[in-house]
């Protein structure tokens, strides 16, 4: 087009004349190709707005991080604030939040586990010679435990984990590009078929199965929830029957309490027997939907269940769509149920107050049952066997079977099924083959890194619910770690605070700032006792959930058993 | 009530209502709780994350907040456990921790701090974080998240209150943090600086920038506070001055019937124009040697150029001396007057019976004719009254809610909180406008129609309700007139016809439609995108159709609700200052209504009705009108064609404006009276919501600056008019015996009460808010159908001209600019014209945002910049009209529609190219 001839009479105008306009809307705005390329990523799948996790791994997974423009277009397309997608990719751990003009994250990471076992076995030695060795072309960051405690110090070299690892295995698999999950040897679908499962789901499904008798065998069997909190599953169950529909299920596979690692066991070995366990209680609670939570330290087990899962639709067990299956994203807190619970609705993973409870207002504030992955592991042989056969186990006065996640200074670390009730003492020596060689028992941790630390005086205590409250410590997920005299308490107390600090979701203040707090004052060579113990009993009585309630635990016992070590 | 709850309150056995929080229980029976995280102001919900407020109840195991635990038969709660105030005390010094002290602090008088001393917390014994960089990057507020407690009450502010989505609470722990979209400086952010978050933030972390010095320490100064109402919008936010030195240092939202303390950008940040440089402060005479001409202009900041200055008693008589001088000269149709939707109620009431008895004529006018003049055309023919028939807060029971020809998240944006919140809450929005919009984020259908086929999709709408049966038959047949016509009329219309016309596909058509007529409740919003055409009235007549067939008016959640632009247009209207009808829209034709007023104000009245606005300069034109008073009004920069509006104002031969500033029509004044800014004087004003609501004053006149209503005065009593108001109370108690619609309303009433809706039936009853539940003040009682047929918009785009050039205001500026570009804030936030275009057309043109461009219409030629909007459509060109460097009313059409006699600023031919950049010195 050609210039206009006349000029035009410059006007006057009462503003300042700053003349620096913006050229387009406020804030940032949408790159059609960016637009174009996360379409093409998402395809036809649905835009709601529960899958924005989902989203952000395939972003993350196809693009190596998360471009910013990438989320602007995100954003555009599920039809929500740029900032609630940027609180939610920069909440989670495995999300890295590139902007603008930010250096992108080196192609390969390796996340060395600092948790307190890995420490104990020289997890910190390892990262400081991984990171020398990498010089920044690869990303050697800590991460929190990833539940393979039995076989620490754990690297996860991309998606693949490395046990026992060592500068020298962590090198082979990067120079062999073994950076994807392995595949564990699982009974599969067709095995498990054939040895008889999925006819108790099939007699459910066919109407042969009467729904009170199969919770009144859970009642009698004992089982309680097998995620730490030990609630009783068959009134569980009831509770969320008795809820208006519709009603979800959903399954709490985010272990990720220090420590625990029973769950991966079972769905590294015996999938199907969880999945019909699953199946059995979305049916006697009559769910629209079951949605499987699984923490995405576990990309081997996530393969396992994109592979078996389909398995189900097609002989029938289960109509399309009715198993979601959800990727965690690096969040200790998305254990906690209720967090769990946003974090599937894609949301940041805040623990919700309670009242209500989640059997109540859970899921898109629908009545929901939450069952950890082994509780459900074990319905189908309670209700093939009869009650007794989980019921009748038991010592010095517990009932029924655990599985203990043992790990440290022993022998023979691993998942350990054992009766309910049994002590530390008995579990080293019977299931464990006694203490690791030239290490003498000092002290454990009952459940994981929130259940407290008892010292070796205290080994005759039955491991079981209800049974530790008295000494201020409780047993969890049954997470054992045997600590010895090569261990010093001062240091297992900072590692287990410095993770709570970590992983507290900060949404309450004596967590979000008394965790900070105490790890600050923790790392003093001598401890502030009383104030130390000031701000734990806030943390412990102001803290809106289970993490912050129990971050103060291992700072308690050691404050009380081992007070030489620290003031 | 047995729904009640009894519970054991530190000892007392106390009643609570369900849903009643411990905390609010304990305050209602005198019992302190601190609280930081939990606002009790209207719309945030509690969020129980500081812990400050925790209590103990019998038999749990931990400590439970207050403010979001509800009571249970039977509990006991203590509040003053020594558990409890311990827990508390830890809580608040952990946050003191890493607060800065309390001299450097952004607030020392911060909520924090105040219940810091409560608790008795001075300091604390933890150690501190390391310090958080300010950001300073916002011109009106500053955020020094140092002081940020993490209590998310800013997020809700911004998310759940105002619905700005911008805020959040990002990354995790101790390291979470407040962001603004990614992170961004709150400057470069989508920030649209409505400042809730900085009224809801308990620390001082979010501030007024104006109240924090430039290290980010708060100002301790003592603020003089008074209650009053927003000059801006119709929308009507109350809100509070806070006054240093007789300077208004910041605003502060006030519980009013349409804010709920909420504000927008220009109400909390947008008050310095009253101390502009540029105010005038002394009346001026035109010099003798400064000859008038259309092209004329003045530097605001020095009009000794062209004026010098009088004393009041010699502008005055110079004023009024010349419109005397035309009127026994030339008679009374030689003289109108424009008064202003701006000033109060009584100024507005006096101005029109300035006009009226001392000119005798009805020649008066404001700027309603340029805004809804033809929505009330339509609403009066229709439904017998011009005014809405419901708050467009009664949004929160709609199912589902319209709006079309609006972008209240611009225009009203405090409106546009309650519609966005209603979607939040489930209700339905289906957006209607040829321009994408913010609220499209919330709505269910967005109808992106082609520009002035307004008609085409209405109808449609009417033809899919009537021919699907889907209308209320019996509300049809009990109260409304003229439906056979109307059905047999819009057979024609039906969706896959209007498909080809306005561009939205029959399905959308029917959907919509069905959605409209089915819902329980639903309400229709409109603005100027349906009044602002030749066919505004048919676009309002098919609105009221759709509304009256269906049934949707007169209950909860229904009704017509034409949002209001300027903050008293509503008012000036209900007071007379239209050229067709006395106050109260009593028909100046009629004799019965002529003979009362006549009698009222014991003067003969001009029996014919005045000229409009746009009629007025084509007289000053056609040499009929001579002399003009001007009262707050800018029709040189209003007024569609301006140049041609600015050549009638040169032509005058006696031009009286009354105004604060040297505007771009004062230029062609013979007489300049120095006038008074709202918050310099009391008066009543009615919003949107036909809420009359008390204005007061707060800061003294400058200068020699006068009340309005005194100038107004002065010159009345100069042209012969015997007046003695000493104050607007007594203008208000005139206008009471005149104006059936303020029966029960009395200026002590409002002084006691803010705000009292219209109609009221009792001194101590709230006013009606919903209305015509029963009936309609038409002379059958019915409300009346009246078919649309299609106009064709009066300029089409043709080869020569190929796009179409719609015209409207931004969020930060208010009408013609003349207090917003005054405004620090407001001008600095949006500093340039503008010409928001898609990206497709500048590429096509070769050109790219912030590349120089210019407009051309066949009245004129501006150039501005480009900026890039993908709420445009390709083909459309949309120039806000605030920019008085590139007036976009040179450019627009002045035809006008037949009913309303507004002009069509919405749709005319245009076309664009790239012109050369602008200088550097501008």
């Amino acid at each position: 087009m050609t210039q206009p001839a006349t000029t035009i009479r410059k006007r006057k105008h009462p503003g300042r004349g700053r003349g620096k306009t913006r050229t387009h809307p406020k804030g940032r705005q949408i790159d059609p190709k960016v637009q174009q390329e996360l379409r093409d990523l998402l395809g036809d799948k649905p835009r709601d707005r529960d899958l924005l996790i989902e989203y952000l791994h395939l972003i993350q997974d196809s693009q190596g991080y998360l471009p910013s423009a990438h989320l602007v277009a995100l954003a555009e397309e599920m039809g929500i604030p740029m900032v609630e997608v940027f609180e939610v990719a920069s909440f989670y751990a495995h999300f890295d939040i590139v902007r603008d003009d930010e250096a992108r994250p080196p192609a390969l990471t390796i996340r060395v586990c600092d948790s307190l076992t890995c420490e104990m076995m020289g997890a910190r030695d390892l990262l400081k010679s991984l990171a020398e060795k990498y010089q920044g072309s690869v990303r050697v960051v800590p991460a929190p435990c990833m539940g393979r405690c039995d076989s620490a110090p754990v690297a996860e070299v991309g998606h693949n984990h490395v046990s026992a690892a060592t500068v020298e295995t962590v090198d082979a698999a990067i120079t062999a590009e073994h950076t994807h999950p392995v595949l564990p040897a699982y009974r599969n679908f067709e095995a498990y078929c054939a040895d008889g499962g999925y006819a108790l789901l099939r007699a459910c499904l066919k109407g042969t199965k009467d729904v009170e008798e199969v919770l009144s065998t859970l009642d009698d069997s004992a089982l309680r929830g097998m995620g730490g909190a030990g609630f009783p599953t068959g009134r569980k169950w009831r509770f969320v029957r008795a809820g208006a529909k519709p009603r979800y299920l959903t399954v709490n596979g985010d272990e990720g309490e220090p420590g625990t690692f029973k769950d991966r066991h079972y769905l590294e070995t015996d999938p199907h027997r969880f999945l019909e366990g699953m199946l059995v209680a979305a049916w006697a609670v009559e769910a629209d939907r079951s949605y499987v939570y699984l923490r995405d330290e576990y990309p081997q087990i996530r393969e396992l269940l994109q592979i078996e899962l389909p398995k189900l639709v097609a002989a029938g067990l289960a109509p399309e769509g009715f198993i979601e299956l959800r990727r965690g994203a690096g969040a200790y807190i998305c254990g906690e149920e209720s967090a769990m619970i946003e974090s599937i609705e894609g949301k940041r993973g805040l623990p919700r107050h309670r009242p209500p409870y989640v059997a109540q207002v859970g899921l898109f504030d629908r009545p929901t049952l939450v069952n950890n992955v082994e509780t459900l592991f074990w319905i189908r042989d309670i209700l093939e066997k009869g009650p007794g056969w989980f019921g009748d186990h038991g010592r010095n006065g517990g009932k029924g079977m655990r599985s203990f996640s043992v790990s440290g200074r022993v022998a023979r670390p691993g998942v350990k099924l054992a009766p309910a009730g049994i002590t530390v003492r008995e579990l080293i020596d019977e299931y464990c083959g006694g203490m690791a060689d030239g290490h003498a028992f000092k002290a454990y941790l009952p459940g994981g890194a929130s259940g407290g630390i008892l010292p070796a005086s205290k080994s005759d205590l039955p491991l079981e619910f209800g049974k530790l409250e008295a000494e201020g410590c409780f047993v969890g997920s049954h997470a054992v770690v045997i600590l010895s005299d090569q261990d010093n308490m001062g240091d297992v107390a900072r590692n287990l605070m410095r993770f709570f600090e970590d992983e507290s979701c900060g949404q309450c203040t004596p967590c979000r700032v008394g965790t900070e707090k105490a790890v600050a004052l923790m790392n003093n060579p001598k401890w502030d006792a009383g104030l130390l113990d000031e701000l734990g009993r806030t943390m412990a009585d102001a803290s809106i959930c289970g993490l912050g309630q129990a971050a103060a635990n291992p700072l308690f016992s050691v404050l009380k058993h081992f007070p030489e070590e620290v003031t | 009530m047995s729904d009640n709850i009894s519970f054991n309150l530190n000892g007392q056995e106390v009643e609570a209502q369900p849903d009643e929080t411990i905390w609010q229980v304990s305050q209602r029976f005198g019992i302190e709780i601190p609280h930081l995280c939990y606002s009790p102001e209207p719309g945030y919900r509690p969020d129980g994350n500081c812990r400050a407020c925790m209590v103990e109840i019998e038999g749990e195991r931990v400590l439970a907040a207050s403010c979001i635990r509800t009571p249970t038969d039977g509990m006991t709660v203590n509040t003053v456990s020594d558990r409890a105030k311990q827990s508390r005390k830890m809580v608040f010094e952990m946050l003191a921790a890493d607060q800065p002290s309390r001299e450097v602090s952004p607030d020392p008088e911060s909520k924090f701090w105040q219940w810091a001393d409560n608790v008795e917390v001075s300091d604390s014994r933890l150690p501190a974080r390391p310090t958080i960089k300010a950001d300073s990057s916002h011109m009106a507020m500053a955020v020094n998240l140092d002081a940020c407690i993490s209590c998310n009450l800013c997020v809700r502010a911004c998310r759940e209150v105002q619905v700005n989505d911008v805020i959040g609470m990002a990354f995790r722990g101790h390291d979470s943090k407040i962001v603004f979209d990614f992170d961004d400086p709150m400057g470069n952010s989508t920030c649209v600086a409505c400042g809730e978050c900085v009224q809801a933030c308990p620390t001082g972390a979010l501030m007024e920038a104006t109240l924090v010095d430039e290290k980010g320490v708060g100002k301790t100064d003592p603020l003089r506070e008074v209650d009053s109402v927003c000059p801006y919008c119709g929308v009507g936010c109350q809100l509070t001055y806070q006054i240093k030195e007789n300077e208004i240092v910041a605003v502060q939202g006030r519980s009013g019937p349409a804010n709920e303390n909420r504000l927008c950008v220009k109400g909390r940040f947008g008050f310095d124009y009253v101390k502009h440089p540029h105010r005038l402060t002394k009346p001026m005479i035109r010099r003798d040697d400064a000859p008038k001409s259309a092209d004329i202009e003045i530097d605001p900041s020095n009009p000794w150029t062209h004026f010098r200055e009088a004393t009041w008693e010699e502008a005055i008589d110079r004023a009024g001396g010349g419109l005397k001088t035309i009127l026994d000269r030339d008679g009374p149709s030689a003289m109108a007057g424009f008064g202003s939707a701006k000033g109060s109620n009584e100024e507005a009431y006096l101005f029109q019976k300035l006009v009226r008895t001392g000119f005798g004529t009805n020649n008066v006018d404001h700027c309603t004719r340029l805004c809804h003049a033809s929505s009330v055309a339509a609403l009066m023919e229709g439904i017998g009254s011009g005014a809405v028939t419901a708050p467009f807060t009664a949004c929160r029971d709609s199912e589902v809610i319209i709006v079309i020809g609006a972008n209240p998240t611009e225009n009203h944006p405090v409106a546009a909180t309650f519609f966005k919140q209603a979607t939040k809450r489930g209700a339905k929005l289906i957006v209607m406008d040829p321009r994408g919009q913010a609220l499209r984020k919330h709505a269910t259908h967005l109808l992106q129609f082609n520009p002035g086929s307004d008609v085409a999709m209405l109808n449609a709408l009417l033809n899919v309700i009537i021919t699907e049966d889907l209308y209320d038959r019996q509300y049809v047949e009990s109260q409304t007139e003229g439906f056979e016509e109307l059905k047999a009329h819009i057979v024609e219309f039906t969706p896959e016809a209007m498909f080809e016309i306005c561009g939205i596909d029959p399905e959308t058509l029917r959907t919509v439609a069905r959605t409209y007529a089915r819902a329980e409740s639903a309400i229709i919003f409109w603005g100027m995108g349906i009044s602002q055409h030749i066919h505004g009235t048919d676009n309002a007549r098919c609105l009221i159709a759709l509304s009256m067939i269906t049934g949707q008016v007169g209950r909860p959640g229904t009704g017509l609700h034409p949002l209001r632009g300027q903050n008293n247009v509503q008012g000036a209207s209900d007071a007379g200052l239209i050229p067709i009808c006395y106050p109260d829209y009593q028909a100046v034709g009629s004799d019965d209504v002529r003979k009362r007023f006549e009698d009222a104000w014991e003067t003969p009245l001009d029996p014919e009705r005045g000229l409009t606005v746009v009629e007025i300069m084509d007289a000053v034109h056609n040499d009929e009108i001579k002399a003009m008073y001007i009262m707050g009004e800018n029709p040189a920069m209003s007024d569609p064609d301006a140049d041609h509006a600015r050549a009638a104002l040169a032509k005058l031969e006696h031009l009286v404006v009354q105004d604060l500033f040297l505007t771009e029509t004062a230029f062609h004044a013979d007489v300049v009276l120095p006038a008074s800014a709202w918050p310099e004087k009391d008066g009543s004003v009615t919003n949107t919501n036909r809420q009359v609501q008390m204005g007061r004053q707060a800061l003294d006149l400058p200068g020699d600056a006068r009340a309005d209503w005194q100038i107004i005065q002065d010159v009345a009593r100069r042209i012969g008019l015997d007046w003695n108001y000493d104050h607007p109370r007594d203008v208000f108690n005139e206008m009471t015996t005149v104006m059936g619609s303020f029966d029960n309303i009395t200026w002590e009433r409002l002084e006691r009460e803010n705000a009292v809706t219209y109609p009221v039936d009792g001194p101590d009853v709230p006013g009606n808010e919903i209305v015509f539940g029963d009936g309609f003040p038409t002379p059958s009682g019915r409300a009346k159908l009246v078919p649309a047929s299609i106009i064709p918009p009066a300029e089409v785009p043709d080869e020569e001209f190929p796009m179409v050039l719609t015209t409207g205001r931004q969020l930060e500026h208010w009408h013609t600019g003349a207090m917003t570009r005054r405004s620090r804030v407001l001008d600095g936030l949006e500093p340039e014209a503008i010409a928001q275009m898609s990206s497709r057309d500048l590429f096509r043109l070769g050109l790219k945002g912030g590349d120089m461009v210019r407009v051309e219409t066949r009245r004129g030629a501006i150039e501005l910049k480009a900026r890039v909007d993908g709420a445009i459509p390709e083909g459309m060109i949309f120039v806000p009209f605030c920019y008085a460097e590139a007036p976009a009313n040179v450019l627009t059409n002045p035809q006008l529609d037949p009913f309303g006699k507004i002009p069509e600023f919405k749709y005319c031919a245009a076309r664009v190219s790239g012109a050369a950049a602008a200088d550097a010195a501008d």
